[in-house]
């Protein structure tokens, strides 16, 4: 075939791409191969994945859409994207539950081979909806992908179900070719992951490349898109999912406070693959326990740090739910122990595979009687190796079990990070004690487990095997300084502002928020937590964009505060705090420093828009100006600034 | 999936392996703390507890190197008058503690001292699990059939029909058999004492702490208060001959007043009591003890001859004992075997990972 037109190449500054097809259909996978091409490539990105919790629900089902979105740039951008450039649909099901989601006039490629009266009618159309005009808006590209696979592959022998498996690599060639992706490292992958069944292997190649090579010779695109390389900070970058990161930062935090670190977790979505990683570690003198029990897993973990281990714990909020009780006797004993919440959309069971930032006041309170402990939360997927440090560096200076606050979407989501030197992280001092470290009233040496430093109030540690130091412990109060159980009113409450102080004066060794606030005259600060740092500075950059004054700062540490967070919030006339949840951080804000925040709550399992983002905000700057209701306009004009206009040119 | 043969462990068969020896003889008060012990006058505990301070001195090892871990009832205050380390956890979590504890530190001798409803009620799931994963540690249940601490309700192991505080018109729940249960989940060393039998008690301590693998002993113990003489027909003289079945590894199963008694096999698995003197084979048809019995099948045989309600006769002694590896030898021998085989990890290295680019 040959053409006969050219084909022209559109710069574009950012491109959002969705995959979406049957939980089978390797859409996941075909996401990840695009996004390792376009990492490779040097553009920014950022990923979100959004799967169903069943495996495999019945296939052409709405419920078995499973989808995967790119967001790829060149220069630095914060979010997944609201909304596809390009949607790839492989069966009427998946074109069904994406299209609402995409804009008018974006590429739509569909896969045809699947579009029979009866699935279409499974999925409630009457008609089908490639050819009765109801996709008018969209430059759609239909396609008998499947059939073109099959075809693409004969020469291998495979029977006719085997052959359509190919199929999502015939759809990655085309769209590899579309946004000219370096294909050598997808050839490479596949070359390894089948290296053991020569026939799928050479038809998923064959498939991939026929793929690439169809976009080159039909004519069905006019334009190819070139997405330029980001302008990044000189280094060595990699990309690296939430969960990994997190993994990764466990075993630093573990390697540089010099102890041995044991797992104890529960399978549990979406928290299961940090397990998975750790289990691969064991050279790094990481023991992974598979537990009986959520209960079971904590339980493990205190024991090891009870013997001088770092112990942590995985798991999402129903887990945590179990291991209240656990972490309150980790809080009586004054061990560390580090226990990581990859929050998924709840109450109860919720929808496992979705996101949502609602357990914030579980873990802050969600234990019987004062049981305080350091919280701290990831704001984004290479974040989560910082974070997970910066809770083994508290949990071990401080005995104390800290929590560590990720997601759904930060787990699963990927972005390029920047790798850091091992020698550059934080070298954390475990300081066990292995001498007598007072004086009994024989006046001979003797060890108190509860004598404290004076500057952290941090307990003395001493670990079975150290002679002379043997001592008890347990959740009954103790005495001040020697741990002996004490039901004495006086020191039970000596003992509860104690271990409340040691808490509240970790803030001294936290860094003091940073407020992004350009040019110093914002009067509305914008202020997050977790995983809404993409969609919040990039709903910020809208705003700004279209000329408003907004400030952007975003919390880290959620127990305690940075000390300077109070003056933060009342050097501004209006404090906006949008989360996935109804209100938490917005509700300790209001208790703690008596400032009414203007809470905006979106709790839809989804990670929020920047758009949707950008017009509240946008909205609430006009309004703290006194600009009255219908003159104003930022916030309209923020949230309509979209890709499509990036991808036409007219930024 | 697949499986890999996972090797076993070599040189681990005594439970005390690892742990450091003492430099020198130990004694009795070497292991009395300083806490005054505060349970009921005439407890049992009292007797366990001096049974343990005298036999842990003939262990030789460090007693630094003791670590003891218990959950929440009567029995679980027994850390704090030891003068070893403790924890005194929360209830029904001692096995899952214990079990962190002793993957991470084989250089100890992990002790658990739980109860019946500690163990059995609250912590069931947590105990099958450390038996049947065969952690190296040492579980003491100390089985009153009551609830103490809370004040006198029924226990999983109270007989049908009890009265307590919360079951006025008798308990309506079929108890644990401890033993049985913990057979089942092929346990595999498994042995049931007597508070107030202190030679008996020790010899079972001593055989628990030098199996390698998770060690289950049931220890029969009067709560004078809430359940007194739950036990009285093993320590009473003129009944405990008739109701102790005596299980003495290689010894025909024979014992009652001048030895009338014994145990035979009866019918698919099964075994039964039977005047010895109506036995056409006399003696010889007696059953002989045989601990190391591989099939649990066995032991769990022996077990059904524990009355489920007021109890007038049961087995006593070393129920089973068999080699399995341990599991916390097993999770140290992967980590050792991946170090060897790819040196000990580089975290530099870790994090880099094969595909990066490099900016300018």
């Amino acid at each position: 075939m040959n053409r006969t037109v050219t084909i022209e190449v559109k710069q574009l500054d950012r491109v959002v791409i969705r995959f979406a097809g049957d939980s089978g259909d390797g859409m996941q996978l075909t996401g990840d191969r695009f996004t390792a091409e376009t990492a490779s490539f040097g553009n920014d990105l950022s990923t979100l994945p959004n799967f169903p919790a069943e495996i495999r629900a019945p296939a052409g089902t709405l419920p078995g859409v499973s989808s995967f979105q790119l967001h790829f740039a060149d220069h630095d951008i914060l979010t997944p994207g609201d909304a596809p450039d390009v949607l790839i649909a492989m069966n009427p099901a998946a074109l069904k539950a994406n299209l609402k989601d995409v804009p008018r006039g974006a590429t739509v490629i569909v896969d045809t081979a699947d579009f029979t009266a009866r699935n279409l009618k499974r999925i409630g159309y009457d008609e089908n909806p490639l050819e009765n005009g109801e996709l008018e808006a969209y430059h759609v590209v239909a396609l008998n992908l499947t059939g073109m696979t099959v075809e693409s592959v004969k020469e291998f022998g495979l029977s006719r179900k085997d052959a359509s498996r190919a199929k999502n690599m015939y759809a990655l060639g085309l769209v590899s070719w579309l946004f000219q992706r370096p294909v050598e490292s997808t050839i490479k992958f596949l070359e390894t992951k089948f290296a053991s069944k020569p026939d799928i292997r050479d038809a998923n190649i064959a498939a991939f490349r026929a793929g690439y090579n169809f976009g080159e010779t039909a004519e069905e695109f006019s334009v190819r898109y070139e997405v330029k390389p980001a302008v990044m900070p000189t280094g060595t970058y990699r990309n690296i999912s939430g969960n990994l990161a997190l993994a990764y930062g466990l075993v630093a935090g573990a390697q540089r406070a010099g102890l041995a670190m044991v797992l104890g977790a529960y399978p549990i979505t979406p928290a299961s693959d940090v397990l998975h990683e750790l289990s691969k570690l064991k050279r790094f003198n990481v023991t992974t326990i598979q537990a009986e029990d959520e209960i079971a897993g904590v339980g493990a973990a205190l024991g090891a740090s009870f013997g001088g281990a770092l112990g942590v714990t995985t798991s999402s909020g129903p887990g945590i739910s179990l291991k209240s009780e656990t972490i309150g006797l980790g809080v009586m004993l004054e061990l560390p122990l580090v226990v990581c919440d990859i929050q998924r959309a709840g109450p109860s069971t919720g929808m496992p595979t979705k996101t949502e930032q609602a357990d914030l006041l579980q873990v802050m309170f969600g234990r019987n009687g004062e049981a305080p402990l350091p919280v701290v939360a990831a704001q984004s997927p290479a974040d989560c190796f910082a974070i997970a440090v910066e809770a083994t560096r508290i949990a071990v200076t401080y005995r104390t079990p800290v929590i560590v606050l990720s997601d759904g979407y930060l787990a699963n989501g990927s972005e390029p990070w920047q790798i850091p030197s091992v020698d550059s992280l934080p070298t954390i001092d475990p300081n066990f004690t292995v001498e007598p470290n007072a004086t009994g009233a024989d006046g001979k040496p003797t060890y108190l487990p509860y004598l404290r430093d004076p500057e952290t109030l941090a307990r003395a540690w001493a670990i079975p095997g150290t002679a002379g130091l043997d001592h008890r412990i347990g959740g009954l109060e103790k005495e001040d300084k020697t741990g002996n159980i004490s039901y004495d009113p006086a020191n039970h409450d000596l003992m509860i502002r104690t271990r409340q102080a040691k808490i509240d004066g970790i803030a001294r060794t936290i860094p003091p928020l940073h407020v992004d606030d350009p040019d110093g005259t914002a009067k509305v600060l914008v202020l997050g937590w977790g995983s809404t740092y993409g969609p919040i500075g990039a709903g910020v950059r809208r705003v700004r964009t279209v000329g408003g004054k907004i400030a952007q700062a975003h919390l880290r540490h959620l127990n305690p505060f940075p000390s300077n967070l109070g003056d933060v919030l009342r050097s501004y006339d209006k404090v906006l705090v949008p989360e996935m949840n109804l209100g938490q951080l917005a509700m300790l804000l209001r208790a703690k420093y008596l400032i009414d925040v203007v809470s905006y709550a979106q709790v839809s399992g989804m990670p929020l828009g920047a758009a949707e983002l950008a017009g509240v905000i946008g909205n609430l700057v006009e309004e703290t100006e006194g600009i009255d209701d219908d003159a104003r306009h930022l916030g309209t004009a923020a949230a309509k600034l979209t890709h499509w206009d990036h991808l036409e040119g007219a930024r | 999936m697949s499986t890999v043969d996972l090797g076993l462990p070599g040189g681990l068969q005594n439970g005390l392996h690892g742990v450091p020896a003492a430099d020198a003889p130990q004694t009795r008060k070497e292991y009395v703390s300083d806490q005054e012990v505060r349970w009921c006058p005439g407890c049992g505990d009292y007797a366990v507890l001096a049974a343990f301070q005298g036999f842990l001195p003939e262990l030789g090892i460090k007693r630094e190197n003791v670590a003891m871990v218990s959950g929440i009832g009567c029995s679980s205050r027994f850390p704090y008058y030891l003068s070893t380390y403790g924890m005194h956890s929360i209830h029904g979590r001692a096995p899952a503690i214990a079990t962190g504890l002793a993957t991470a530190r084989p250089d100890l001798s992990v002790w658990v001292v739980t109860g019946d409803g500690d163990a059995l009620s609250i912590g069931g799931n947590h105990l099958i699990h450390t038996l049947r994963r065969n952690v190296n540690l040492k579980i003491l249940l100390f089985n009153n059939r009551i609830y103490g601490l809370t004040k006198g309700q029924y226990s999983p192991t109270s007989e049908p029909g009890k009265v307590t505080k919360s079951t006025p018109m008798g308990s309506v729940d079929t108890p644990f058999n401890p033993v049985s249960l913990a057979l089942g989940a092929e346990a595999t060393f498994v042995a049931r004492t007597v508070d107030s039998d202190r030679k008996h008690l020790t010899s079972v301590l001593r055989a628990a702490a030098e199996h390698r693998g998770t060690s289950f002993v049931e220890i029969y113990q009067n709560c004078p208060i809430f359940n007194d003489n739950a036990f009285d027909a093993f320590k009473n003289p003129e009944t405990r001959d008739d109701a102790i079945i005596p299980l003495v590894h290689g010894s025909p199963i024979r014992f009652g007043t001048d030895g009338h008694l014994g145990v035979v096999r009866d019918g698919f698995a099964s075994l039964a009591v039977r005047e010895v003197a109506d036995l056409p084979g006399g003696e010889s048809d007696l059953v002989v003890h045989d601990a190391h019995t591989e099939d649990p099948a066995y032991a769990f045989a022996l077990s059904r001859l524990t009355d489920a309600g007021v109890l007038h006769q049961a087995p006593i002694g070393i129920f089973r004992q068999v080699d399995r590896p341990a599991y916390d030898d097993l999770v140290r021998q992967q980590i050792t075997t991946a170090t060897q085989a790819q040196g000990p990890g580089d975290l530099q290295s870790l994090i880099t990972g094969t595909d990066t680019w490099t900016v300018n």
